[in-house]
């Protein structure tokens, strides 16, 4: 038995070979169980709920497309989607919420700006600090110098910031925002939160993906931390709402059609997202980063530069969860930083990935709807468990359940969740609709 | 005086205090990662859970520490220890066994022990509520206050008893690893392993006994710190995820797969804590009257707020990432 050598024309590029012609039906069944679902959920629980829930849906269909490049494409597991989702709802607030006179009328961004100046020239004369050694300074006194520049200096910034914000806050109540239309906070979010992911990414990216890992979580409780703690920017516990929508509000148009028009614009971002990772997903840059996951020693062979490739991708998923969590926030019309989980923006967006497909778009997006369906839907359900089981337990056993029941059922879902990710792993690691390997014959 | 009492209450006793939760914390976690090559994301769970058995005890027999005059929660400890190591095997088995074998990369590992992290959480919350508890349920907390034989020293040095017993058990459980790991039999094969799997494998080290080894030390070692934490504060049922972090940086600041790294890694960081929170103000008091006049020492010289004290182990995190990824003590880079 011998294979026949094919010899290759010495024009030829690499290319996906023409889609198979296949019916698909795996995707027709599921999408037609979605749509089923969905409707089910209009008929039970009334138009004005489940529209709102559909634009829920989707703006956690954009935070897991966001995860299913960076988790599905790259095998990069970030575990603070949290953190890049509060960012993105910073921003919209920022952006949106109308402007504060109270501040903005004294001269309190005045020194505000002039504290932020000081903690900009600061930074560069640590950072000249550092570098003394080029100039003769032995290795050692440098370090010594740039170590006590930086803390003197921090220590001077810092209280100086202290004060500043306690003005704003006991003067002015809050920052406020710039009075600009949502669609800039979303872009913003997007941006802020890819610059945060650049930083974290920059870090560990080299390293083993654990590392990742464990800095995402962190940096994800460290911005929920920031948020609800500087009351000066963000009015921390007390919360900022409204938010004004893009889009006319339900005052406007009711309840119903502000949420379908809004969900109408999500369903827009969500289609340009979709069509442009599709693209970026079969061309080369696409089938480069494929191939570093699969098999990062041959890629590397090949001259890919790994690193580099791996930072663009983990950012381009932090600019998605920062635009999503701005269209969620928005919609929500209320910064709440506590309103913040790692269960229901870290976790659940994990659940929607892993169970729809990582790595292909149109199961990522199906595992964000069925999986929030799911969610909403279990609240009711759980609380209605509850109830039966403390029925039962009272009726039977004389058991006395204890008072904050409802808090506690609603724990259940953590553990639903939890069991979920490892049955997911174990059983069907690629998900419903898995990722479509292609051969090259 | 007063102030260097202050100094040493709030920074070298508190600071001690985090240090060895977050050293015996970490000494799992690195045990862990050497053995099974993932970060396990599990632990901070598992120590809550020893602290809950711990609970639960102590609620079902409120005075038999008294018999013996030892607050009853101590007396529950070892007993609670074996829980969790019993929960630490069976989550093994159960969840990432079938997972190695089918030979899953790390992260899936990890992201697998998320999943164990959140089934656990559910569980505690759903069985313990969501509000905090005193492990101290018949017994009183006892504060003991060392006067100083100083001239002017007013303030006295104030330690509580779980704090005398936190030291006790954090020495008594190092030297116990150290004698396991250098002495026995077990432990020199648990290193071997940690060094080259293949090679131990293939010199007939059983590699199932010591990954449940693995877990019983792992599982033990985080119901001590658990408890000890909840008995210095309360027991609060959803630190987990504000606990891992510090963990992390330790074993990592120390190196990985170095139990005696994780350990100074833990008092490095808890210390760095300690002292970023740690209004400096206070020391520099006593020498007001020399410093020169244009300077005007603001009110609050700490680093960070209290608030922002999970900043601490992330920077450092960062900061050893950056400059050092093998840690302190040139551990691994697991690749």
């Amino acid at each position: 038995m011998s294979h026949p050598t094919k010899t290759r024309n010495p024009a030829y590029t690499p290319k996906d070979p023409p889609p198979e012609r296949r019916f698909p039906l795996r995707e027709l069944i599921l999408f037609g169980a979605l749509f089923v679902a969905v409707l089910a959920v209009y008929a039970v629980m009334g138009a004005a709920y489940s529209t709102r829930m559909l634009v829920e849906a989707a703006c956690y269909a954009i935070l897991a497309l966001g995860l299913t490049i960076q988790w599905g494409y790259a095998g990069q597991f970030n575990a603070g989607v949290m953190g890049f989702v509060a960012l993105g709802g910073f921003c919209a607030m920022l952006f949106s919420v109308p402007v504060n006179d109270a501040f903005w009328g004294t001269e309190l961004p005045g020194e505000l700006g002039r504290v932020l100046l000081y903690g900009i020239a600061a930074t560069l004369v640590v950072v000249g600090a550092t570098k003394l050694d080029r100039l003769g300074v032995p290795k050692k006194l440098r370090t010594v110098v740039a170590v006590v520049l930086a803390v003197v200096l921090y220590l001077v910034i810092i209280s100086l910031l202290r004060e500043v914000t306690s003005d704003i806050q006991s003067r002015a109540g809050f920052v406020g925002g710039f009075g600009l239309p949502a669609w800039l906070g979303w872009i913003a979010g997007g941006a802020l939160a890819g610059a945060v992911g650049y930083f974290i990414g920059h870090v560990c990216l080299g390293l083993r993906s654990d590392y990742l890992a464990i800095a995402t979580l962190g940096i994800a409780e460290i911005i929920k931390a920031f948020l609800k703690n500087s009351d000066w920017l963000t009015r921390g516990t007390a919360t900022v709402s409204p938010l004004p929508w893009p889009t006319p509000g339900p005052a406007e148009l009711g309840f119903t059609l502000s949420r379908a028009v809004y969900l109408s614009v999500t369903a827009v971002v969500i289609a340009v997202i979709f069509l442009l990772l599709h693209r970026a997903y079969h061309a080369p840059w696409g089938r480069m980063i494929r191939a570093i996951r699969d098999n990062e020693v041959s890629s590397a062979a090949m001259g890919k530069d790994i690193n580099k490739r791996r930072l663009e991708i983990f950012v381009l998923g932090c600019i998605l969860m920062g635009l999503g969590g701005g269209m969620l926030g928005t919609f929500n019309s209320l910064f709440d930083p506590q309103g913040y989980l790692p269960l229901n923006h870290t976790f659940l967006v994990l659940v929607m990935v892993i169970l729809g497909g990582p790595g292909n778009n149109l199961g990522t997006i199906f595992g964000a709807v069925a999986v929030y369906i799911i969610w909403i839907m279990s609240e009711p359900l759980a609380l209605a468990l509850m109830q039966m089981a403390v029925f039962i337990g009272e009726g039977w056993f004389g058991w006395e359940p204890p008072r904050n029941l409802e808090s506690r059922a609603l724990q259940a879902r953590v553990f639903v969740i939890g069991l979920l990710i490892t049955l997911v792993l174990r059983f069907a690691p690629k998900g419903l609709l898995p990722e479509k390997i292609k051969s090259h014959g | 005086m007063n102030e260097l009492v202050f100094f040493i209450n709030n920074v070298v006793i508190a600071g001690s205090v985090t240090g060895s939760i977050y050293a015996i914390g970490a000494i799992g976690v690195t045990l862990i990662f050497s053995i099974m090559r993932f970060a396990h994301f599990a632990h901070a769970d598992m120590m809550t859970f020893g602290a809950f058995m711990v609970l639960l005890l102590t609620t079902a027999f409120p005075a038999a520490g008294a018999s013996i005059g030892v607050p009853t929660a101590i007396l529950m400890l070892p007993l609670a220890m074996v829980l969790t190591a019993v929960l630490a095997v069976g989550i093994d088995k159960a969840f990432y066994k079938p997972l190695r074998a089918h030979g899953v990369k790390p992260i899936v590992m990890v992201i697998g022990s998320l999943g164990v992290t959140l089934m656990l959480q559910g569980l505690i919350r759903l069985f313990a509520g969501t509000s905090g508890q005193s492990l101290y349920v018949d017994d009183r907390k006892e504060i003991f206050r060392i006067a100083l034989p100083f001239e002017g020293a007013r303030a006295p040095i104030v330690i509580t008893e779980p704090q005398i017993y936190l030291f006790v058990i954090t020495i008594v459980a190092v030297v116990a690893l150290h004698f396991f790991l250098s002495r026995s039999r077990l432990g020199k094969a648990m290193r071997a392993m940690s060094d080259n799997p293949e090679l131990a494998q293939a010199s007939g080290i059983n590699t199932n006994t010591i990954v449940a080894v693995t877990w019983v030390i792992a599982g033990g070692l985080a119901a001590i710190a658990g408890t000890l934490l909840s008995l210095d504060v309360t027991f609060k049922p959803d630190l987990s995820f504000f606990l891992l972090l510090p963990i992390f940086a330790a074993a990592i600041v120390g190196g990985v797969g170095h139990p005696y790294g994780a350990i100074a890694g833990g008092f490095v960081v808890g210390f760095a804590e300690t002292l970023a929170v740690f209004n400096w103000n206070v020391l520099l008091r006593p020498f007001r009257d020399s410093l020169p006049a244009w300077l005007e020492l603001p009110n609050n010289l700490a680093f960070v707020g209290t608030e922002y004290k999970i900043v601490v182990p992330f920077f450092i995190l960062v900061a050893i990432l950056v400059w050092r990824p093998t840690g302190l003590f040139k551990g691994k880079v697991i690749s």
